[in-house]
């Protein structure tokens, strides 16, 4: 077999201009059997399995690095959901130290971030979730790497209202707690949640999972972008078909380290994630994609259209090459962390309003945007529950990761640095809906579900 | 001999003299065959250059001999990467 000196450029290119890299590989651990009516003992075992596990994960993707020469970014854990083991232990402060201790065993073994604190609230929730969602402003606040989500809402069940209604006040209280209330950028409230998701801040390990599983998530926004920029003037199938083929070979780059970091860990090897994930750096920005598509800034009428063909395409060239896309699996647009995104904002392109219609084409939801700290708590409840009933009606997965910053105004910026990018503050619609979601309760499940 | 092992070099940058000579030099002195050599002028105006190699019969490890062909570029101002050629094989075929 002969390999082209062109396609070796083509590769090549792809990292060393493009940031093609595998975004994360996220090993899911099953803590069930840690469980211990012991807490002192239980919380041994947890650190013990986590941090173990994760030198593991450590050493053998960086020798996959080399061996390769792609970028391996995120070396991460995702944990069986906290509020089903510590059903025995359904205390605030034990869940505080649980959350200590899971976070503590993160950074023994050289992890950022590890997800998975949070509960299946779907349907209605036990004395352990509850606890857990009243403890959260702590552990968002007191922990470094520890990532919560919670999934209020699925195509099965319907929408829990009184769940959504905890949200608002906890992500206040968690703002409040932390510097520039960077713990809310831990959280992510879901709809029908994947449970084998690669990506912070809602990664987490089934229920259904063994007892552990390699998952990948790949990226590659700059080498989309750099192939629609050199297409300058083919047809919407053309583009769509030149997309396809792009992520046909990034995916396959995924899959193949995903297959050989899951043999040399001796764990099986679950899914790769195709989302289209942008970073801060330059050039790695979804929203950048969607503008070398002739939309001049992201926002404006048609980039709803936009963001579909996008996502299709992506799907369609993942679905080919791998035999387990799972996960998100379609186009993220956060807002801070996507330098497009930021400048969409900005310039008065993109509102709240248009960013929730992009989200219902698109994988996940309204992510990583900032609105004032004085919002009232009902207002973000409104905002979590308008995104996720987008996801139960329509079958798919819908999130949102907002963070009320104290102090700031519409139009402010705030700095989250890192990985977490920056953020213009978003205006919110100023009228009220408590009336509505004090009535709490439960949506019911769409008629759509009943497929049986 | 020690079971076959391939790797794609790749020089990408401006053609000047000596780069074949220096890297085939520091393969000749650690045991690394070359397999095949190409290089074109790409669209774009880079030079680039692939050399395929066996590094089964090498006691260098993959990392040393990353990090040394990465420095040979850094002194003759070109960017160099080493990969293992299984990822060509699964980008680019069916």
């Amino acid at each position: 077999m002969t390999i082209t000196v062109e396609e070796i450029y083509e590769t090549a290119s792809m990292i060393l201009d493009q940031h093609l890299d595998i975004r994360t590989t996220t090993v899911g651990i099953n803590l069930k059997d840690c469980i211990d009516s012991d807490f002192e003992a239980f919380r041994k075992k947890v650190h013990n399995r986590i941090s173990s596990f994760g030198r593991r994960l450590v050493t053998e993707a960086e020798k996959l690095e080399i061996k390769y020469g792609i970028p391996i970014v995120n070396k991460r854990i995702s944990i069986t959901p906290v509020s089903l083991i510590m059903e025995p232990h359904a205390i605030h402060e034990r869940f505080v130290e649980m959350a200590e201790t899971i976070d503590m065993a993160a950074r023994d073994a050289g992890i950022d971030f590890i997800g998975g604190f949070g509960a299946l609230v779907e349907k209605g929730m036990t004395m352990s979730d509850r606890v857990l969602i009243d403890a959260l402003p702590d552990v968002l606040s007191g922990t470094e790497r520890v990532c919560s989500f919670l999934n209020v809402g699925s195509f099965r069940a319907g929408l829990n209202l009184d769940a959504i209604n905890l949200i608002g006040k906890m992500l206040l209280e968690t703002a409040k707690k932390s510097k520039n209330a960077i713990g809310c950028a831990k959280f992510v409230v879901f709809t029908n949640a994947p449970q084998d998701n690669p990506f912070m801040a809602g990664a987490f390990h089934g229920v259904g999972e063994g007892d552990f599983t390699l998952n990948i998530g790949i990226s590659g926004p700059g080498v989309v972008r750099a192939v629609v920029e050199k297409n300058r003037d083919c047809d919407l199938t053309g583009l769509s078909e030149i997309i396809k083929r792009t992520v046909f070979k990034i995916t396959r780059a995924g899959e193949l380290v995903g297959r050989e970091l899951a043999a040399a860990l001796e764990i099986p090897f679950g899914i790769v994630d195709i989302s289209l994930a942008s970073t801060t750096a330059a050039g790695d920005s979804v929203a950048r994609v969607i503008e070398a598509f002739g939309i001049e800034k992201t926002g404006a009428h048609g980039s709803t259209l936009a963001v579909a063909l996008l996502m299709d395409a992506v799907k369609k060239g993942g679905a080919m090459a791998s035999g387990n896309v799972g996960g998100l699996s379609g186009t993220f647009i956060p807002v801070s962390e996507d330098a497009g995104m930021i400048e969409a904002v900005m310039s008065g392109a993109l509102g709240l309003d248009k960013l929730e219609a992009l989200t219902a084409v698109c994988s996940v939801g309204l992510d990583m945007f900032a609105i004032p700290g004085d919002v009232a708590p009902e207002t973000i409840c409104a905002i979590i529950a308008d995104e996720l009933a987008i996801g139960v009606i329509n079958n798919k997965t819908t999130g949102v990761r907002v963070i009320p910053v104290p102090g700031k105004q519409a139009g402010d910026i705030v700095e989250f640095g890192g990985l977490l990018g920056s953020a213009p503050v978003m205006a919110v619609n100023p009228f009220s809906s408590a009336d509505f979601l004090k009535r709490g309760g439960r949506l019911p499940a769409p008629v759509t579900s009943m497929r049986n | 001999m020690k079971e076959r092992q391939l790797l794609f070099i790749t020089v990408i940058g401006e053609d000047k003299k000596g780069i074949v000579a220096k890297i085939s030099d520091y393969l000749f002195k650690t045991d690394i065959n070359i397999e095949d050599i190409n290089q074109r002028i790409m669209g774009d105006g880079y030079f680039v250059m692939t050399m395929l190699v066996d590094i089964g019969d090498s006691k260098e490890s993959m990392g040393e001999i990353a990090t040394a062909v990465e420095k040979i570029g850094k002194d003759l101002s070109v960017r160099i990467q080493l990969q293992h050629e299984n990822i060509f094989k699964m980008m680019h075929r069916i």
